[in-house]
C-alpha cells in the first residue's frame, strides 16, 4: 500500500467527524487526537520494528520485549492496587509466561529465533497476559471483598489461608479464563482473527495463515491459564498476615 | 469477679483499632473456666471484636491475651482456633447438605467425617438425624443456627464463643438452643462466652456477665449485677432494655 492510498483511507475518519459534528456528539477533538496519535505511534513502531528486524540484534529484541512487559505491568497493576506488591507479582507472571512460551516455541523449533517471530508473538502473548491479569485482579478483589464471611468461617474452623480463600481463588481463575476459551469456540464462525486476516490480506496462503492462527490460539490458552493461576497463587498470601488472619480494612 | 476461678481466658490491657479507629480500649479481665459468661452492651460496643481476639481471628494492637495461662501467640493459629471455637452471627452456611457443613472442620484437616458421628452430633443439637442429607437452604433460620453451632462443636472446642446465635430464633428454638448450650457447659465443662442482646437470657443462662460500651468493659460480675448495676451507664442501659 502506498502512502497516497493510505491517505485516502482517512475518509474513514472523516465519516465519524461529520456524524459527530452533525449530531453534536462533541467527539471531533477526541477523534482527531486519536487519529493523530495512532498514526504517529504506529508509524514509530513500524520504523522501530523495521530497524530491529534488520539488525537481528538480540539486545534490541530483549529491549523490545522488556518494554512490552514494563508497559503491560504498568497497565495491569492498577486493577490490583489493594494487593501488596502487585507490581512485581504482575511483572514476574508476565516474564514467566513469556519465557515459558518462547522457550517451548524456540526450544522445540516450532518458530525460528528471529526478531520477526519473537517480537510479534511476544506482543500477542504479553498483551493477552496483561488483559488476563486485569480480568483476574478485577474479579479476585471483588470476590475477596464480598465473601469475607466465608473466608472467616473457614479460618475460624481451623482452616489455613489457602483453604479459606480457595473458592474465591478458583472462581476468579475460571472467570478470567472464560473469555479466552469462549472466543476460541466461535473463532472462524463469527469473526476471522486479526492476525490471520492480516496475513491473508498481505498475500499469504490461507492454510498457512490458519496454521499460524492455530498456533497463536493454543499459545493463548496456555497464556490465559498460567497467568491466572500464577497471579492467583502469588496474590492470595498477601491478604493474610503471619497469624493467618485476614488483613482488616476499615 | 474471677478470683474464685481459674481463668480460661485472661485479657490484660488490650487495645484494638482498625486504621486508627479505636474499637477496644484497655480491656482487662478474665473469663472463668467451665462457666458461662455473657457479653452484653449496645451495638458497636466491640463485643464481636473481643470474641475474634479470643480465637485469634484478630490480634490485639497492644496488651496481652492468655489462654489458660499461656500467651495466645504461643499457640499455632490453627491449633488455637480448634481449641477455641467460635459461632459467629454472620457465619454463612456452605451450600449443599447439612452433612457437608458438619464435615467441613474435619475435611479442613484432610480427614473424612464419619456419618454416624455426624448423626449423633445432630441429635445432640436437637435435630433429627434425617436432616443430615437435607440441603441447608431447605432449613429454617433456627435449624440453620443449630447446624452452625454443631459445626463449631465438631472440633470439640474447650472454649466456645457464641455471637448472638439466638437473635433470629423463635421462642421455642431459642429455649432449645439455651438448653443445648447449658448442657454442653455442664456435660463437658466447656467454657462459654456468649454475646447476647437479650438481658433476660444473660440472667437465665449466664454465670457471669461483662457489660461493654464504646470499646470498654464498664462492669463485670455475677449475672445478677444486671438486676442492680453499680454503674449509672449500665443502669440506664439495663433500664432501656436490650438495644
Amino acid at each position: 500500500m502506498t502512502y497516497l492510498t493510505l491517505s485516502i483511507t482517512l475518509i474513514f475518519v472523516v465519516i465519524p467527524l461529520v456524524l459527530s459534528k452533525t449530531l453534536n456528539l462533541g467527539l471531533e477533538r477526541d477523534t482527531i487526537i486519536a487519529t493523530v496519535r495512532s498514526i504517529i505511534q504506529l508509524l514509530l513502531v513500524g520504523f522501530i520494528l523495521k530497524f530491529v528486524f534488520d539488525s537481528e540484534s538480540l539486545l534490541y529484541i530483549f529491549l523490545m520485549v522488556t518494554l512490552m512487559i514494563v508497559a503491560a505491568t504498568h497497565n495491569a497493576r492498577n486493577k490490583g492496587a489493594s494487593i501488596k506488591g502487585i507490581t512485581w507479582k504482575v511483572a514476574v507472571t508476565l516474564i514467566f509466561v513469556e519465557v515459558l512460551t518462547q522457550g517451548i516455541l524456540i526450544g522445540l523449533d516450532i518458530t525460528p529465533p528471529t526478531a520477526q517471530y519473537i517480537i510479534s508473538i511476544s506482543g500477542m502473548v504479553i498483551g493477552n497476559s496483561m488483559v488476563l491479569s486485569i480480568l483476574f485482579l478485577n474479579r479476585f478483589t471483588a470476590e475477596v471483598e464480598s465473601h469475607q464471611d466465608e473466608t472467616e468461617l473457614v479460618l475460624s474452623l481451623g482452616g489455613t489461608p489457602k483453604q479459606a480463600i480457595h473458592t474465591q481463588l478458583i472462581n476468579s481463575i475460571k472467570a478470567s479464563m472464560i473469555p479466552t476459551i469462549e472466543s476460541q469456540k466461535t473463532v472462524g464462525l463469527v469473526q476471522l482473527p486479526g492476525m490471520m486476516s492480516g496475513q491473508i490480506i498481505a498475500g499469504a496462503d490461507p492454510i498457512q495463515a490458519v496454521q499460524f492462527q492455530l498456533l497463536i490460539m493454543f499459545l493463548l490458552l496456555t497464556t490465559a491459564s498460567v497467568t491466572s493461576v500464577m497471579l492467583g497463587f502469588l496474590s492470595y498470601p498477601t491478604l493474610f498476615n503471619q497469624r493467618m488472619q485476614l488483613i482488616q480494612k476499615s | 469477679m474471677t478470683t474464685d476461678y481459674k481463668p480460661a481466658i485472661h485479657f490484660n490491657h488490650v487495645d484494638y483499632s482498625i486504621d486508627g479507629n479505636k474499637i477496644l480500649r484497655g480491656i482487662t479481665g478474665s473469663f472463668p473456666e467451665g462457666k458461662i459468661t455473657t457479653l452484653v452492651g449496645p451495638s458497636g460496643a466491640g463485643k464481636t471484636t473481643l470474641l475474634k481476639l479470643c480465637n485469634g481471628l484478630l490480634s490485639p494492637e497492644s496488651g496481652e491475651i492468655y489462654i489458660k495461662d499461656k500467651g495466645i501467640d504461643s499457640f499455632e493459629p490453627v491449633e488455637l482456633r480448634r481449641k477455641v471455637g467460635i459461632a459467629l452471627q454472620s457465619a454463612p452456611m456452605v451450600s449443599g447438605t447439612v452433612y457437608k457443613n458438619l464435615a467441613l472442620p474435619v475435611e479442613l484437616r484432610g480427614e473424612k467425617y464419619d456419618k454416624k458421628e455426624a448423626e449423633s452430633l445432630l441429635r445432640d443439637v436437637g435435630l433429627d438425624e434425617k436432616f443430615l442429607d437435607r440441603k441447608v437452604t431447605d432449613l429454617s433460620g433456627g435449624q440453620q443456627q443449630k447446624v452452625s453451632i454443631a459445626r463449631t462443636l465438631v472440633n470439640k472446642p474447650e472454649i466456645l464463643l457464641l455471637d448472638e446465635i439466638t437473635s433470629s430464633l423463635d421462642r421455642t428454638s431459642l429455649k432449645e438452643v439455651e438448653e443445648l448450650i447449658t448442657l454442653i457447659n455442664r456435660k463437658y465443662g466447656t467454657t462459654i462466652i456468649w454475646i447476647t442482646h437479650n438481658l433476660q437470657q444473660a440472667l437465665d443462662i449466664g454465670d457471669y456477665t461483662w457489660v461493654m460500651m464504646d470499646g470498654e468493659v464498664i462492669e463485670t460480675g455475677e449475672s445478677e449485677l444486671l438486676r442492680s448495676p453499680a454503674n449509672d451507664r449500665v443502669k440506664s442501659f439495663v433500664q432501656g432494655g436490650a438495644q
